[in-house]
């Protein structure tokens, strides 16, 4: 698969001129390239290539099974956990390699990870978010920066600050998961990775994470794995169409490009057919 | 119709079976008990059974209970099976952990089938172990050597309990504490352990429990007493060893002792199983929450 990076592709960028502040702000943050990844024998993603621009928000479509997920779990090393795994590339963050990184916890504390399930911890709202600054070493005032900081940021604050010390588990789910964004924000990450994160949630909840996502892009980057086309195409700045190779059973990248493309002009008939709800 | 008759006969017929089977399995239960509390309550009305140490007067003149009681076994169950509490359940609950959370390691399988091995294993052969182990060398019974027996006995059902807490937790919750980049060995014992507390808790009692009522491995490690014993470098009472001891003896007044003592020691189990099941039942609805 080639190089895809639309963002620097002359001729797209001065046809199409709103992607010519995308081309100012063009840094790129996570460069993928030549990326396989195993489970075993078994080859799950083959061959991926493409850039993640800085504090943009990047969504990964695809039907299920096509390895998006799989492929946002090599950006922060969670794929640790499954043993015999390994992957085989590049994934440039900056200049770290996060392949091959020997330094595991500062990776995961740079590139944070929503969950599809909130997993609110059995504890306060404040000790959830302070759990981690905790175990860190970080002093109490800054802790309670934090906190606060990072509710407010995750638009969580006004509807909890009198209640802090309730245990987490008593908040709604949409509320768990803004949440969890605000623990993951807490450690200041620079990328936050987001598997499905509104799959569980009622419209009105989905609504308010996708709205508190556009307010992220301030500081973060974000790479977001959904199933659904419509949330892709409300959040996202670019899209990467996966599909599992009927041939070879593995994940490929199809497609990559701004998502106004890839939902109004795709270049490959198999993304169209997917976007057009042809099959997936 | 006669087949709905003959279906609806055959119902009634497995119904009714099964009510005597239900019935049959909880008899042994509530006989244990109906003779327990019958026999051992005449000696227990008393209040100074639970604190004199004194040997009921002889047969067979004197009346069955005067100032006579079993203090000194209800001590030394507490101090034996406590010291044992303190060996087993910081190392089981870790080896369960382990267990739990490192599932692929060659390792646990190994460990897992020890554990196993080691609840099979007939408790008199674990008091034998403790008799070479911590009498014979220091040529004279202990409540340690007992207390480590029991602990033994304990370490196994509290791994496994602990494993089965663990495994109980959402794979999430886990991930969640690994992705905000904190060691796995801080996520297994400051985020997982606290949120499978209950489940723990539980296994501990009941292996308090099962170590409370243990006689084989008391019987030549701590030995017995019939003096009151704080110093767990001595021989020591225990309430199973009053039972089967004092049982054992033509005397009617030492058989109360006996029956008393046996029903304390059924209070006991019966109560811990009891507060054991209540904090299970919260482990439940709280991994249902996670």
């Amino acid at each position: 698969m080639a190089d895809v990076r639309p963002w620097s592709d002359e001729p797209a960028a001065v046809s199409r001129p709103e992607l010519l502040a995308v081309q100012g702000a063009g840094v790129t943050k996570l460069k993928v390239e030549d990326l396989s990844f195993f489970y075993g024998k078994f080859k799950a993603l083959n061959d991926v290539s493409f850039e993640i621009p800085e504090k943009r928000i990047t969504a990964i479509i695809g039907p299920s099974g096509c390895g998006k997920s799989t492929l946002l779990r090599v950006f922060n090393r969670m794929y640790d956990l499954v043993p015999n795994s390994h992957a085989e590339g590049k994934v440039m963050l900056d200049s770290e390699n996060v392949v091959t990184t020997r330094k595991l916890l500062e990776l995961r504390q740079r590139v944070g990870m929503v969950f599809q399930r909130p997993s609110p911890f059995p504890m306060s709202i404040r000790d959830n978010i302070a759990f981690a600054p905790r175990l860190l070493g970080w002093k109490d005032k800054r802790i309670k920066t934090a906190v606060e900081e990072s509710l407010e940021r995750a638009a969580l604050l006004d509807e909890v600050k009198d209640r802090l010390g309730d245990p987490a588990t008593s908040l709604s789910g949409g509320q768990q998961q803004r949440l969890a964004i605000a623990r993951c924000i807490a450690v200041s990450p620079e990328v936050i990775l987001m598997d499905e994160p509104c799959s569980a949630l009622d419209p009105v909840a989905t609504l308010k994470i996708e709205d508190l996502m556009a307010t992220l892009t301030h500081d973060f980057t974000i790479v977001i794995v959904t199933h659904n086309m419509q949330q892709a195409a409300r959040v996202s700045d670019f899209t990467a169409f996966m599909l599992m190779n009927p041939g070879g059973r593995y994940g490929e990248l199809i497609e990559f490009a701004a998502t106004a493309d890839i939902f109004n002009q795709p270049q490959d008939p198999r993304t169209e057919a997917y976007i057009t709800g042809r099959f997936g | 119709m006669s087949r709905n008759l003959r279906r609806r006969y055959a119902s009634w017929t497995s119904l009714v079976v099964m009510y005597v089977l239900t019935v049959l399995a909880l008899v042994p239960l509530g006989l244990v008990l109906w003779f327990t509390v019958a026999k051992g309550l005449p000696s227990v009305i008393h209040p100074q059974f639970f604190f004199n140490s004194e040997l009921p007067p002889c047969e067979p003149k004197c009346p069955a209970v005067s100032n006579a009681g079993v203090g000194h076994a209800i001590v030394g169950t507490g101090i034996i099976v406590g010291i044992a509490s303190l060996i087993a359940i910081p190392i089981g609950v870790l080896g369960g952990i382990f267990l739990a959370e490192y599932r692929i390691a060659r390792w646990s399988n190994w460990v897992r089938l020890a554990s196993d091995v080691l609840v099979g294993t007939p408790s008199i052969a674990i008091g034998l172990f403790a008799y070479a182990f911590l009498v014979v060398p220091f040529h004279h019974f202990s409540a340690y050597s007992g207390s480590v027996a029991l602990a033994v006995l304990m370490l196994p059902i509290v791994a496994r309990t602990t494993e089965g807490a663990v495994s109980l937790i959402p794979n999430g919750l886990r991930e969640s504490g690994l992705a905000l980049g904190l060691p796995r060995w801080r996520v297994s014992l400051q985020l997982i352990l606290p949120a499978a507390a209950p489940g723990v808790i539980t296994g501990a009692l009941l292996a308090v429990a099962r170590a409370a009522g243990e006689t084989a491995p008391l019987l030549f490690t701590a030995f017995g007493a019939h003096i009151l014993e704080w110093d767990p470098g001595m021989p020591m009472q225990a309430l199973p060893l009053t039972v089967y001891k004092y049982a054992l003896l033509p005397y009617k007044s030492l058989q109360a002792q006996a029956w008393g003592a046996a029903l304390v020691l059924i209070v006991m189990v019966l109560a811990i199983n009891l507060v054991s099941r209540y904090v299970l039942r919260r482990q439940i609805a709280l991994a249902g929450q996670l």
